[in-house]
């Protein structure tokens, strides 16, 4: 007796079509284009205008297909990048289909017949979509006889990206990366036909008010790196790496950023011991497959002339820094630690760029081998307002307890608060785009003016003077119905910044308002380091695990596991930031720790360096001079990000873990060195590598597993009462992402892509104070002055706006910070003073 | 056996100031529109549908049925476009009619807008014909004075506005989508389908685009009816329509005449060849459609009938050429053309038109090779139906089709180019030679 098979009908799930590739039955997601599909089953269709994050446009005509609808067949061949699937559609490729393999072979040879094929000098040879993929589909020999098109090359689209016209498919990537996904379109398809180009408003033959736009400003991104990325071909390189390498020479190794804390997974390739260039990585939960400029670009501090190599010891003599060994080095420190903890103590400035499991070891070093508290990751204004928020509603969360970048495209609205994401956290400020773009996000911002990542997330402004911040906060209920009503809806966030530390009672507004609307709150703040210090303890009130430094039982359970008697962790709140500086300056410590700290980021860089000048002894862990290592007695290099491995908490508690990268510099991480230190001061820290320090933190993590402080509300810290002098304004000021920040020396592609220095005000301001557009005013207090070309903006009167270090530090000239009454006036200009 | 001729479109068109609105009232002017006004959106759609008008712009896609593509509703602002960017080599149809009728059209943009519920119209005139403009521009005016436009037309309660709005000068710009960019005031570029106008056309909103002569139909439809429409033309293809002769024949010009009239009819209108020289090659519908040859004279020019003989009726552009014309040189010009047209969008009408004019110019030039004429006829398959619209296949049609039929024109040319390099080689052996003796 024979058994007919039994007919096996696949189920199609809702929102699914079945339909046939290459013979081959498949279901597919509704909507989902048939490039797509196909790629699931290992069917590689070629492409070149494709790509998954950007709007289809079927412009290079790569990846035709043949295609059968209801039986019917489609009477051309179709391009599979703008194809939805449908049900029962029956679809022949390259691999099935002599019309589609010719129609590709087609178009393979018409894109050839003006590329240069200059491969054997071009940057992209060895690793370019167009030499792999015309290897693969295309003709071995050209029909073509005739004359090429040619273009003087190469173009200068900006500072760091340079077009080849000759190579360009004219896929329009590049134009629809920068449109779409940035929303900076400082490049455009220019001319047509055979003519047709990429250019910039400067390129294109018609050069007239267009080139610029309303304010003046040449086109600029901070994303344009990715262009270089997604071209492909060689049409877009980088100034930086343009015939530095060849690809099949490099090593590549996955890494994260260093940079700011939206923790982006790259590539970082090398070659020889040298990193030669930085890629994005793809993350699709983090970065996508993006990467701001600076993170892609700012490397260079690493191999900078400068770099400490060495232990240096300020020698008695002559008071200069000389190389010491580290047996001396190491020596000299201990001693003047132990004595500085015998005596009046120490304090420790770990700085907001550590690693999870370098910040580990600060904070341990703090506490067992100087037995103190005094110990901040807060290189910058700071209150301790903020350290209760973070204590409340930011230790310990994670993805999956808090706000995510997958929250951020889901929300139906979301509150910018103190916070500039596109200088502050590119890669928030691309997914803030995303999602107002994509989903009609509706995104709300609270500042001064309207920068341009109010416009390019469609966002709307609430402008207030600068310190006002708070009030308008306790204000929208009555003021923004349109703002409460969206933050009452499921999924509203409010994503707070850096800048929040200098507004008094603006983390308590904040924490009010998510618990009148149920908003969620998460904190960005600007550096990679800062929130895994936190959970890491590298804060005044907190031990690692998120341990309060005044629950007694939990700091017994802590000095058992660490192995430490019992009683001898500190019980004393211990000082901030400002606090440590302001006590070393009074003497009431003898010795400062300062890891990767720039005096001109503090909220009061000449008492900080007072402080530095004042303290008995100070330990300063760098990679290259600082104002820091100019004042230090000790000073111990550590490795850069790329010469260690570690990991770090990014904005959202995600970790993001990297390896070494370029190894055998010899070179030690942050955690290494304090554990050698601290052996010399008689204590075992258990962080010898950056794994050792991790598995010590776990152990103390679960400690506190499951509890956080959440609940109590945030208390408004004091605030003076604030009034303008005669001549005075309010300044606001906040950092820019490309500005004379120490990590992004030796790089002047970079830094001629960042914003023109301007110091804006309102018309009505300038008229009072008799400044003129484009001429020069200053912003002064009793210490110094910044001068800057004025702008006219639209913002409210009595108020200035300049970048905060482009290109001088504001702090360091003014001593005043966001918020400070400042003075303002025309500054002569240089003729008046010829 | 051809009726006499009654002209519909053009029957207006020899009045003195046949532009006016008064001359245009005095003959049945606005009578439509004030008729049309009074029944429902439906009932013109309805009417257009049973009248079988189909788009006089190329496609001949029917107007009814793509005005029942319209949403029902008026949650968005409809719009209605009026393709005006004429501009098909040999089509010379929309601008006659706009300067000598202009408010035929607006009087059908009246009717039309009504049927899909847009209430504003906007003319996209090509740019180069400024005087078109400026007669055009002046009837709108007249009709808003009038009270034609506006508000409240004809007391019906019902609104529109006409903008009139000039063309920069891109053939690419009369595809539909790419007029709708430059009408936005971007680089006119053809856009993805789907989505349709219908659905997301100009400024993202429903939208309709209808070709200058389709609309213009649409009041004698109204007026006429359905069957006095469905009289003249074919079963498929009703209706008059205005041919638009040029080259080598007697009295070049706009002939009005019914769906489905053969060029020879055509050509006793316009006084047969120009000095008797005979026909050798023409197109029915501008460079974009295959070339027809002598032997095609008695082909019905309607939209089946033209697609049967391997053409399209495309805008009944029909340029004549007589036997004094090369075949290869006429393609090459065209190619020229579709080469500097070619909107840059996508590789194979990009590459394709830049690689085939070079082909054609060398051939031209007499050093072109035999192998080039595959290669010619292989890159117009790779181009054809695989570019992004349909520019490219109109591309290369004139090639295909020359090459088809007056291939042996095209081996001529590089027989001559063989013959010539072996004669300059043996002159360079000889010339050798020479130096060798001396």
């Amino acid at each position: 007796m024979t058994i007919a098979p039994e007919e096996q009908q696949t189920q199609v799930p809702e929102g699914h079509v079945k339909l046939t590739i290459d013979g081959q039955e498949i279901i597919a997601p509704e909507g989902e284009l048939v490039i797509r599909t196909a790629e699931r089953i290992g069917t590689v269709i070629p492409r070149f205008c494709d790509h998954p994050l950007l709007d289809p446009a079927g412009a290079c005509r790569q990846c035709l297909v043949e295609v059968e609808v209801n039986g019917r067949p489609m009477p051309k061949p179709q391009a599979s990048c703008t194809i939805a699937v449908a049900d029962g559609m029956v679809v022949r490729t390259q691999k099935s289909s002599e019309v589609a393999d010719k129609a590709q072979e087609g178009v393979m040879e018409l894109l050839l017949i003006n590329h240069p094929l200059d491969c054997p000098i071009c940057d992209k040879g060895g690793e370019c979509p167009l030499q792999n993929q015309a290897m693969a589909h295309g003709r071995a020999t050209s029909r073509f006889v005739d004359t090429k098109r040619t273009f003087p090359k190469p173009l200068s689209i900006s500072s760091q990206v340079l077009l080849d016209r000759e190579r360009c498919v004219q896929c329009q990537r590049c134009t629809r990366f920068s449109e779409q996904i940035a929303g900076d379109p400082f490049i455009e398809m220019l001319e047509r036909g055979p003519s047709q180009q990429v250019g910039t408003a400067e390129t294109s033959d018609i050069v007239d008010s267009a080139s610029h736009t309303s304010a003046g400003d040449p086109f600029q991104s901070y994303f344009s790196g990715n262009t270089i990325q997604i071209c492909p071909v060689g049409a877009l390189t980088s100034a930086e790496y343009r015939f530095r390498s060849r690809p099949f020479d490099l090593v590549s190794a996955p890494s994260v950023c260093e940079h700011c804390a939206a923790g982006c997974a790259q590539r970082t390739d090398f070659r020889r011991g040298k990193v030669m260039r930085r890629l994005a990585g793809e993350d699709p939960e983090v970065n996508e497959e993006w990467d701001c400029d600076k993170g892609r670009f700012a490397f260079r501090y690493a191999t900078a002339r400068d770099r400490i190599r060495k232990p240096l010891v300020r020698d008695p003599g002559d008071g200069e820094l000389r190389e010491a060994s580290w047996t001396e080095a190491l020596r000299v420190t201990s001693e003047a630690l132990l004595g500085a903890r015998a005596g009046a103590g120490a304090g420790v400035l770990s700085g907001g760029r550590l690693t999870v499991e370098d910040a580990y070891a600060y904070a341990k070093f703090a506490r067992v081998a100087l037995r103190t508290n005094d110990i901040d990751f807060r290189a910058r204004a700071h209150s301790d307002e903020e350290l209760e928020f973070l204590t409340s509603s930011v230790l310990g969360t994670s993805p999956g307890t808090a706000v995510s970048y997958a929250d951020i495209e889901k929300a139906p609205a979301v509150l910018c608060v103190a916070f500039e994401p596109e200088e502050e956290s590119p890669i928030v400020f691309l997914r803030l785009r995303k999602s107002a773009r994509d989903r009609g996000t509706k995104v709300f911002h609270i500042g001064q003016w309207a920068t341009p990542a109010v416009r390019k997330t469609f966002g709307e402004l609430l402008t207030c003077a600068p310190g006002a911040e708070a009030a308008v906060l306790d204000g929208i209920a009555e003021h923004a119905r349109d703002l409460d009503e969206a933050l009452r809806t499921d999924g509203a966030l409010v994503l707070v910044g850096e800048r929040a530390a200098e507004v008094p009672g603006l983390f308590a507004a904040v924490d009010s308002l998510v618990r009148r609307t149920g908003a969620r709150a998460a904190w960005v703040p600007r550096r990679a380091g800062e929130r895994g210090s936190l959970d890491a303890g590298a804060a005044p009130t907190l031990l690692p695990g998120g341990i309060p430094y005044d629950d007694e039982r939990a700091r017994n359970e802590l000095e058992s596991l660490w192995g430490i008697e019992g009683g001898t962790l500190p019980a004393r709140r211990g000082r901030d930031t400002a606090g440590i500086l302001a006590a070393a300056a009074r003497g009431e410590l003898d010795a400062l720790v300062v890891a990767g700290v720039d005096p001109d980021d503090l909220p009061d860089p000449e008492g900080a360096r007072e402080a530095l000048r004042a303290a008995g002894f100070v330990l300063s862990i760098e990679m290259r001079p600082s104002p820091v290592t100019e004042l230090a007695d000790v000073v111990l290099p550590i490795a850069p990000a790329d010469e260690k491995s570690g990991s770090y908490l990014n904005w959202e508690g995600r970790s993001r873990g990297f390896e070494v990268t370029v190894s055998g510099t010899g070179a030690l991480p942050d955690c290494r060195l304090l554990d050698t230190l601290a052996v010399e001061m008689d204590v075992d820290l258990f962080t010898q590598t950056p794994a050792a320090a991790a598995a010590d933190l776990a152990k103390v993590s679960e400690l506190r597993a499951g509890g956080t402080a959440a609940g109590r509300p945030v208390e408004a810290g004091s605030s003076a009462r604030r009034e303008l002098g005669t001549g005075q304004v309010w300044l606001a000021t906040w950092r820019e992402l490309i500005d004379n920040a120490s990590l992004q020396v030796d790089e002047p592609y970079l830094a001629g892509t960042a914003r023109r220095a301007v110091l804006r005000l309102s018309p009505a301001t300038a008229q009072r104070f008799g400044i003129e557009r484009g001429k020069p005013a200053s912003v002064r207090t009793a210490l110094g002055e910044v001068t800057l070309p004025a702008e006219l903006t639209d913002m409210p009167d009595d108020v200035v706006w300049v970048p905060a270090r482009s290109p001088v530090s504001v702090r360091s000239a003014l001593g005043a910070g966001h918020g400070a009454a400042v003075g303002l006036a025309a500054a002569s200009t240089e003729g008046d003073r010829g | 056996m051809s009726d006499p001729i009654t002209p519909v479109l053009t029957k207006r068109w020899l009045s003195p100031n046949s532009w006016r609105l008064s001359t245009y009232e005095q003959l049945e002017g606005y009578t439509a529109a004030r008729k049309a006004l009074r029944g429902t959106p439906e009932q013109l759609v309805s009417l257009i549908k049973e009248a079988g008008l189909r788009g006089r712009g190329g496609a001949g896609f029917p107007a009814g049925v793509k005005w029942g593509f319209m949403p029902k509703d008026e949650e968005k602002p409809h719009y209605l476009v009026i393709n005006a960017d004429e501009g098909e080599p040999g089509t010379c149809k929309d601008i006659p009619l706009m300067m000598a009728d202009p408010h035929s059209l607006i009087e059908g943009c009246i009717i039309s807008a009504y049927a899909m519920r847009a209430h504003h119209c906007f003319i996209y005139v090509r740019g180069e014909v400024l005087h078109c403009m400026r007669r055009l521009s002046a009837a709108v005016s007249e009709a808003y004075e009038a009270g034609y436009l506006g508000s409240d037309i004809f007391g019906s309660g019902f609104d529109l506005d006409i903008t009139v709005h000039a063309g920069a000068g891109a053939y690419i710009c009369g595809e539909e989508t790419a007029l709708l960019d430059s009408l936005e005031g971007r680089r006119g570029e053809p856009r993805l389908k789907p989505p349709f106008p219908a659905a997301s056309g100009l400024y993202s909103q429903p939208t309709t685009v209808n070709n200058v002569e389709t609309i213009a139909t649409v009041p004698f439809i109204v007026n006429g009816g359905v069957d006095w429409f469905r009289a003249m033309g074919t079963e498929k293809s009703p209706g008059p329509k205005i041919f638009s002769i040029s080259g080598h024949v007697e009295r070049p010009g706009q002939y009005e005449a019914p769906l489905g009239t053969t060029l020879r009819e055509l050509l006793d209108l316009a006084g047969g060849m120009k000095d008797g020289i005979p026909l050798k090659f023409w197109t029915p519908g501008g460079s974009s459609t295959p070339l027809f040859t002598a032997e095609h004279l008695d082909v019905p020019l309607d939209f089946e009938g033209a697609a049967e003989a391997g053409s399209m009726l495309g805008t009944t552009a029909l340029m004549i050429f007589n036997e004094t014309v090369s075949v290869p040189w006429a393609v090459m010009k065209w190619t020229q053309f579709y080469r500097h047209e070619s909107c840059g969008k996508c590789t194979p009408c990009r590459e394709g038109t830049y690689w085939l004019a070079q082909i054609l110019e060398r051939m031209v030039d007499g050093r072109g090779t035999e192998e080039d004429i595959e290669t010619l006829l292989d890159v117009c398959d790779n181009v054809l139906g695989r570019s992004f619209c349909a520019l490219g296949d109109g591309a290369v049609s004139p090639i295909t089709s020359g090459i088809q039929y007056f291939r042996s024109e095209f081996l001529e040319l590089c027989r001559q180019n063989a013959t010539s390099s072996a004669a300059s080689s043996g002159g360079d052996a000889q010339s050798a030679l020479v130096g060798a003796q001396s």
